[in-house]
Parts: C-alpha cells; structure tokens; sequence
C-alpha cells in the first residue's frame, strides 16, 4: 500500500468514552491495538472492527475507525459477509468467551473453516462479565457462580483446541498482562491472509479476579508460560531448565532439559500442515495453573475465502462477460404473441 | 402445423383443460407436467400450474404417503389459477388413483397406468378390490393403457436397462396426453436431447416412450377424439414460462443492476426458498456473491454485514428461518441499514408442511421481533410478479435504509404461468448515493460525520460505507441519539427514537402505489379483500359473481406495511369486506384494528390454496346472508 499518512495512537483513539470496569484487563488490550495500529501500515478508513454483545463487544466504540457493535455471537457471521463483499478491508472480530464459544460458537467454527480474512481476537476471561457473574464455557469444573452455586459441572472449552479442531490456519495466544506480547501477536493476525484466531488471557478484575494470575504474574511468568517460537526447541523456566517433548504416546509433556538433552526437545514448527503437533501443546495444560504456551500454535497459509469467491465472480465474468439482464430474462424458451 | 401429431380422428375444441398428473414420488410426475405446461406455453395458451409433492425425496414407494402431483391448467384465455376440479387425472399407480381421484370432476377422465394396479400395489394403497374392474369408477370415463409394458417393449432395442426403460414411462404418459390434447411434441423431443445429451441411452428411452405414448393414442382406437386449446389471446409481446422463484430471483438480479449495488446472498438452504439460492449462485457473472451460510442466522448477518460495505444484503428462507433471523432484523432496523429478508412462506408451526404452501406468517413479519421494531412488507401475489415484487422491495430497502420483508409462498415459489417479458428500459432506477463526505459542523467549526443525520425528505441516514475517507463511524444497536449516533440511554431520548423509527416506515406510505382495485368499484355489495398469493383465485370467483350479475370488487395489497393510503377509503366504501387468507384471519385482524370495519374473514389453512369455486361460494354466501 502507498502513502498511508502517518498516524499515532491518538489517531486511532475514538472521542468515546471508555466504559469498562476501572482494573479490567480490556484497557491493556485497547491500548496494545490502538499503539500497534500505526505500525501497521493501514488507514483508519479501511479498518473495520466488528463485535457482538458482552463487555469485550464494547470495543468497536473506543477505537477511530468504522466498527459495528452487532448481537449476541454473531460478529464472525456480520465480519464474514463485510469481508466477502469488500476483501479489501482489513476486518478485527472482538468477542468474550461466551459470545464466541457459547452462543456464537457455530459462527466461529465456520469462519475459521472458510479462512475468512478476519482478525480474530477472543479475550478469554472465563466469566460472563456484562450479564454479572455466571459461569462461562471456559470456566472450570466445580466453579462457584450465581448461576452454579453447588458449582459448575460443564467441561469447559479450550479455545485453542476449538480453534484447531475447526481447521483454523493461524492460531495464537497472549495475555493481557504482556503488552509487547499482544502486540506481537496482533501483528502477526493481521499480516496472515485468512482467519487469524488470537486468544487473549483477560483479568475479569470484578468476576474472575487473578483467573490467569498463577501464569500471568510477572513473577511466575519464566516458570509457567511457555513461550512457543518457530524453528526453535521448546523452553522455558527460570533458568530455561524445562522443555517440552512428544511422547510415545502422542502427548506433549513438560520435562527436565538436563534429563533428556537439548535434542529431544520438540522445535516448535508453525508452518507444519499436520494440526496435530500444535493440537498436543493445546493439551498441554489443563487450565490456567499449570505451564501454558504462548504464541503463535499455528500459521499454515491456504485459500483465502473472499479472495476465492472473487476469484469465481472474475470467472464467471470472463466466461460469460458481465451480465445482461435482457439476455438472462430471455434465457428459457420464449415465445410470441402478436 | 408441423409438430403437432398427426391424427385420425375427428377434434374437438375445448376452451380451457385441467389435467393432473399423479404417481409415485420417483414416477416423474413434477417433470411431466413441466413438460406438459411448456409445451402448452410454447403453444401459445394461458396457463397456471400447482405442484404438489410430499416432503419426503423418496416416501415408500407405492404408498398414498408418496404420491407426488402437478396440476395444470391450459386456456384460451386469461386464466389466473391452476383450475379448480381436474378433467383428467392422470394416475400412474393406484396410490395416486385412491389419493387424487377426490380432486377429479365428475365424470371426468382417467389415464391409468395399468401395469401398476397389481395386488401388492393395491394393497398398499389400501384397496379391497380392483378399482378398475369392481365398478367404482363408472361415473367417469377410464382408460386402462399398460403403459409399462409398452414402454419397455419399445426400449427392448436400445440397450436400455429394464429398469431405465421403465422409468421411461412417464414419458410414454406424457406422448399420450400430448396426442390427446394436441400439445407440439417437438419442444419436448428437443428438451429431452438436449437434457440427456451426456446420457444418449436415457435421451432414446425417453424418446422412444413419448413417441409411443403418441402413436398409441393414435393406433389404439380407445379414444374416439382428440381435443384442442387453442392459443389464448393475450397481450402482443415476447413471453417465457417462469415460476415464482426464478422471477423473484431475477427481480433481485435487476434490482441490483438498477441500483448499480452488487447483490449479496446469505442463505440456508430451506424448502421452498433454496432454488432462489441455486438461482443466484448461478449470476455470478452479474457481480452477484453468494455465501451458504452455517445457519439462518448467519445468512441474515452476513447479508446485513455486506449491507454495511455498500452491497445490497439479502437473506432468503421460510418461516422457521425468520424466527431464527428475528434478533438480526432487529439489528438492522437499529441500525437502519438496507436489508432485504424474503420469506418463501409455508405450512406451520414448526416443520409443519415443508413443501405445501400457507401464508399464515403475517403476524411474524409484522411483529415477530422484540421491542417497537417495525419494518415494510411487500407481497408478492402471482408467480410473474414476484419478479416485481422483489424490485420494489429492494427499492423500498435502498431509498429509506431499512430492513424489507418480502412475503412469498410455496404455491407462488413453485407456480409457474406465461410472463410477458417487461422492457428492461422501462424498469426504475433505483440509484443510491453514498455518503462522501462530512456532513455536520461541530460549534469549534470542525467538520464531522454524523452517522444518524437524516435526509430530510426520506428520513433515511446517510449510507457511508468502510473505505471512504473522513467519514469513519460506529454503529451499533445500543439506544443512539439522532444524529451523532451516540449511545444514549436517557429516557426522553428513547421515547424520541422509538417514534422516529415508526414514522420512518410509517412515511413510506407516500412513496407507494395505490392499492389494485377491480371490479364493481363504484357500487359493490361486497369487497373482496385480499394479499399474496389469493389473488388468482379471488380473481376468477369475483369474475364468475360478475358474470352472474353480482355486484362484487375486488381489492388486493401488495404493500402490507405501510398500508396504501387509499386502503381506508376503499374498505369503508362497500357494505360488505370479506378477506380470503391462507391462515386463520391475520390480515383481516389489521383491517379491522386499523380501520374499525366489521371485515369477515375467510380462512383456509389446509397447505393447499383456495379454489376459485370455493370462494365463489364463500361470495355468494356473503351477498345471500
């Protein structure tokens, strides 16, 4: 792209003012979208942010660009037919947990399967926030809420898992306690060429409080996140002492590097085609208390869905030049009467 | 006349025929009476048609559950329904015998498939003795042709699979009725080459069995004569044959041309609306996209997503699928944004009869969704005209920025007649203008957007679409204040917008045509009020009371939402207000609530339409009473 005018935050900053909970970890994440939007190379003009309900859905409002603040679950279906009628728009999805994973699960599943250019950003804080406490399709087994108060039975998501599981081509996670990090990630979904599915570990500070802090803190960063970069064997620790390998049996296990060697690492491979490696480090953790990787699980390019759709439309068009209603009108077996 | 068949014996002219054709659901019966109809069109007659076919793709074979029907009436005149009591019923097992006799005229004529009425099969179909032989149907004229042995003694050559040949004979009935009824056998010889010319062995059965079917008719000596429609005289023009569907599809296509707005197509495949999603993934080449979506309403949100970017979003389905997109209708009217939702109406609640026809979802369109939420409604109410109907709904979307239900039926969807071809010249141009700039100076003197400032005329806000410059906006379906479209809550403004949304579409109104009004308007004993898919029916019985000296008019709404101005006039000027619907009185309700007239309704919920004869006596009985 030529000549985008050069921009700074206060640019992409609406006039609105910001409604979320003071302490919500929403304002870290707006502030790493609206700092990484200058570097981006991209006009407010041709930036869409789409929502659905819930307090993340409020997003759309804070940031300078177009934006609609949809229904319920339904912002990856809105984004889709955006992004197949103008694919030239770099269209951002913003959702909760149970906006995207519960009432608009379907949507996202699809859009993920169609690789609609859509920039997809869950903040996952295993709550719903704006309905006032009730558990979510993340929350854990046996979480106390208003709406479970002998505690939740239901086995929550993983929102990675979901997203692989949905052929999704580009699959990240981050959290709200790590701007740099967000930010990386962000740029990451918005330069890949399809559906780019981010999961955001996001403090409910009024719900859920500190749901992440056992791996989010900063001092329990080194020891339980577990920073995934392509090419490269899978570390971390305070000293980098641990690492992750494959067992026989398929399952990615957290392991003493001194115990195993260097070699027998696992080298984080984003490209490969196979899901199931970046599946098994999905599965790594079983919540928010254990080692949890980090960043970018999957970044495997394929067809781009309104880039095919143009492509059937050009086609069409070249086959049949453009269309002629009185020839269409005509089309089936006519007869006169005079 | 070349291809006509030539005959033996002597002609006799009829003014108009009713034939149905009735069989197993894999018989071919929708094919042959496709046929039949084109053939007649090609011929130059008036005609309508009814199809009428279970829900099952393959219900049991043999039983009364799977009998699958196409009724079609052909005229030397104007007609505007598929008839009422059939002449000839074609019967090609004796399921469809037992199940579609009740529909047959007395003393009419029935074309059995002999072959068929075999013990098993009459078992099935649950009858004690032979019909054909027992005497039951001696109060009407009955021709037993062995027309599956026929058939497959003409394929014998051909290298044709017994079971292929067979499933030939519905070709065998189709060159029979055309001998009988003098249709031209070429369109049908030249349709079949040109359908199977990837499968020559299926192309020369098929061939042989209608050329079978005629020269039986001739040889057999069980027909004393043949009988002749004559061309109907009809308005001088070029004419197709054309269903519902497709002239609401094309209506779409134009509307999108006329507007020099692509169209874009979010859809969930639902019977009977998905031949106009087959239809238009067809039209690419006319810009238009289309996406099947994961679910009802993912197509309407994508539709109203590509609404946003400047597209003309449509969303097409039945009722189940408006109750599920009733949340984004709603999104829509907040956000007052062109969308266009069609529903192809049919039986309910619930699946209900997926592929009969029933215009009972009204009520839905006018208030199935949460909160003051109103939208405009055109209905569609003959199978040519949903051509316009779809036209003018995408008009009414475009110019005042809203969501537009279109109502349709299965009986319109499927339905076909002879469309005189419009001049595509003389369509309207339905133009949009798009915002291009600021339109509102704040006090510091900065030049801004706002979203929700209306054209004063129209009170539609300016559509400025992603990727214009200056103009970046949000919308949402949180409460706004007008104008800016900030988010407000207070009450004063709430109250304010509520109003407002109802007076946009309420001014409508006077952007729309007046209502059709025909007949004895000057001094009628009784209006006959109806919408949608009744008017072909309520139509012919109103001639037929005027024909016997009745004082009868007859008006019908294609604008249920805003009503015609006219329509208070009109309903308060007779004495008498009957409403023929499809469902248990909702129009009628409108009317009276409306208008405080005592309005009578008449309903038939049934899944099939209403006759001309049954509402001739519906109006007889009013003007009697």
């Amino acid at each position: 792209m030529t000549d985008v005018p050069t921009t700074t935050k206060a640019d992409w900053t609406s006039d609105q003012e910001v409604r979320w909970c003071p302490g919500c970890g929403d304002y870290s994440i707006l502030t790493a979208v609206q700092m990484l939007m200058p570097d981006l190379d991209v006009r407010r003009e041709d930036t869409v942010f789409i929502s659905g309900i819930g307090c993340a859905a409020r997003f759309p409002y804070y940031m300078n660009t177009y934006g609609m603040h949809g229904i319920h679950g339904r912002a990856p279906a809105l984004a889709t037919g955006l992004a197949m009628a103008r694919p030239e728009l770099h269209v951002w999805v913003v959702g909760g947990d149970g906006d995207m994973l519960s009432i608009g699960g379907n949507h996202l599943l699809h859009s993920l399967r169609r690789n609609v250019n859509l920039n997809i950003l869950l903040f996952n804080n295993q709550i719903y926030g704006l309905t006032k406490g009730q558990y979510s399709p993340t929350s854990e087994i046996g979480k106390v809420t208003k709406s479970t108060p002998a505690g939740s039975i239901d086995e929550p998501f993983n929102p990675i898992s979901v997203a692989l599981g949905a052929e999704a081509s580009f699959v990240a996670r981050t959290h709200d306690m790590d701007r740099q990090h967000m930010m990386d990630m962000f740029r990451r979904a918005h330069d890949f060429p399809g559906a780019a599915f981010v999961e955001v570990f996001q403090n409910c500070n009024v719900f859920n409080d500190g749901a992440f802090g056992a791996i989010t803190k900063k001092d329990k960063r080194a020891s339980m996140l577990i920073p995934l970069e392509h090419g490269k064997p899978i570390r971390f620790g305070e000293n980098n002492e641990k690492g992750v390998v494959i067992n026989p049996q398929g399952s990615a296990e957290v392991v003493d590097v001194a115990d195993v060697g260097e070699s027998a690492l696992l080298v984080h491979d984003e490209t490969r085609q196979d899901p199931s490696l970046a599946f098994a480090l999905s599965r790594l953790s079983a919540g928010p208390f254990e080692p949890t990787p980090i960043g970018v699980y999957r970044a495997v390019e394929r067809s781009e869905y309104a880039t095919e759709a143009s492509k059937q439309l050009a086609m069409a068009q070249e086959q049949s030049g453009p269309g002629d209603l009185e020839a269409l009108l005509h089309s089936r077996p006519t007869w006169e009467v005079s | 006349m070349t291809d006509t068949v030539p005959r033996t014996v002597g002609t006799r002219e009829l003014n108009r025929l009713v034939v149905r054709f009735a069989g197993d659901s894999g018989d071919g019966m929708q094919l042959t009476g496709d046929r039949f109809t084109s053939a007649s069109a090609l011929f130059g007659n008036d005609l309508a048609t009814l199809p009428e076919f279970p829900a099952e793709i393959r219900a049991p074979q043999g039983t009364l559950a799977g009998v699958s029907a196409f009724q079609v009436q052909v005229s030397d005149h104007d007609i505007t329904t598929p008839g009422d009591a059939p002449n000839v019923l074609v019967a090609m097992n004796p399921a469809a015998l037992r199940k579609e006799l009740v529909h047959l005229e007395f003393g009419g004529t029935i074309i059995v498939n002999q072959d068929a009425f075999i013990e098993r099969n009459l078992t099935k179909a649950g009858y004690d003795s032979d019909p054909l032989d027992d005497g039951s149907l001696d109060n009407y004229t009955l021709f037993k042709v062995p027309m599956t042995t026929i058939t497959k003694e003409v394929c014998k050559d051909l290298g044709v699979k017994p079971r292929d040949a067979e499933r030939s004979k519905n070709f065998f009935a189709l060159g029979l009725l055309s001998w009988l009824y003098n249709r031209p056998a070429q369109p049908t010889l030249d349709w079949i080459s040109a359908k199977f010319k990837r499968q020559q062995l299926i192309a020369d059965a098929n061939t042989a069995a209608f050329k079978a079917g005629m020269a039986f008719g001739e040889t057999a000596e069980l027909f004393d004569f043949t009988y002749e429609v004559k061309p109907a005289v009809l308005e001088p023009g070029t004419y197709t044959n054309v269903n519902g569907n497709t002239a609401l599809s094309w209506g779409l296509v134009a509307a999108s041309q006329q507007a020099k707005v692509p169209l874009f197509l979010g859809s969930y495949p639902i019977t009977p609306a998905s031949d106009i999603l087959h239809e238009l993934s067809q039209r690419k080449n006319f810009g238009v996209r289309t996406l099947q979506a994961e679910d009802e309403i993912a197509a309407v949100c994508a539709a109203l997503g590509a609404s946003f970017g400047g597209h003309l979003g449509i969303t097409t389905t039945s009722g189940p699928g408006i109750a599920l997109k009733g949340e984004t209708i709603g999104l829509a009217v907040s956000l007052e944004l062109p969308l266009l939702v069609i529903n192809i109406q049919r039986g309910g609640p619930s699946t209900g009869l997926p592929t009969k026809t029933e215009s009972a979802d009204l009520m839905q369109a006018m208030y199935g969704r949460h909160g003051e939420s109103p939208v405009p409604i055109v209905a569609a109410y003959s199978p040519s005209q949903c051509f316009f109907a779809a036209i003018e709904a995408a008009r009414i979307a475009l110019k005042y920025r809203t969501p537009v239900i279109l109502l349709s039926d299965g009986y319109l969807a499927n339905g076909s007649e002879p469309w005189l071809l419009p001049d595509v010249s003389t369509l309207p141009d339905l133009t949009v203008e798009f915002a291009t700039g600021p339109n509102h100076t704040e006090e510091d003197g900065t030049e801004v957007f706002w979203p929700y400032l209306r054209d004063p005329e129209t009170k539609a806000r300016p559509w400025a679409v992603p990727g214009t410059p200056g103009l970046t906006h949000r919308i949402g379906g949180i409460e706004k204040e007008d104008g800016s479209g900030n988010i407000n809550y207070e009450p004063d403004n709430h109250g304010y917008m509520v109003k407002l949304r109802e007076e946009r579409v309420a001014h409508i109104a006077n952007d729309i045509p007046p209502t059709m009004l025909e007949g004895d308007i000057d001094d009628a004993d009784l209006l006959v009020l109806g919408w949608g898919s009744t008017w072909g029916a309520i139509t012919s019985a109103v001639m037929r009371a005027r024909e016997e000296g009745r004082k009868v008019a007859h008006a019908h709404v294609t604008h249920l939402n805003p009503l015609p101005k006219d329509l208070g006039d009109i309903v308060r000027r007779y004495p008498k207000v009957l409403v023929p619907e499809m469902n248990l009185g909702q129009f009628c309700r409108i009317i009276r609530s409306e208008f405080l007239v005592d309005a009578q309704s008449v309903a038939k919920v049934e899944g099939v339409p209403f006759t001309a004869a049954e509402l001739h006596s519906h109006i007889i009985g009013v003007l009697d009473d």
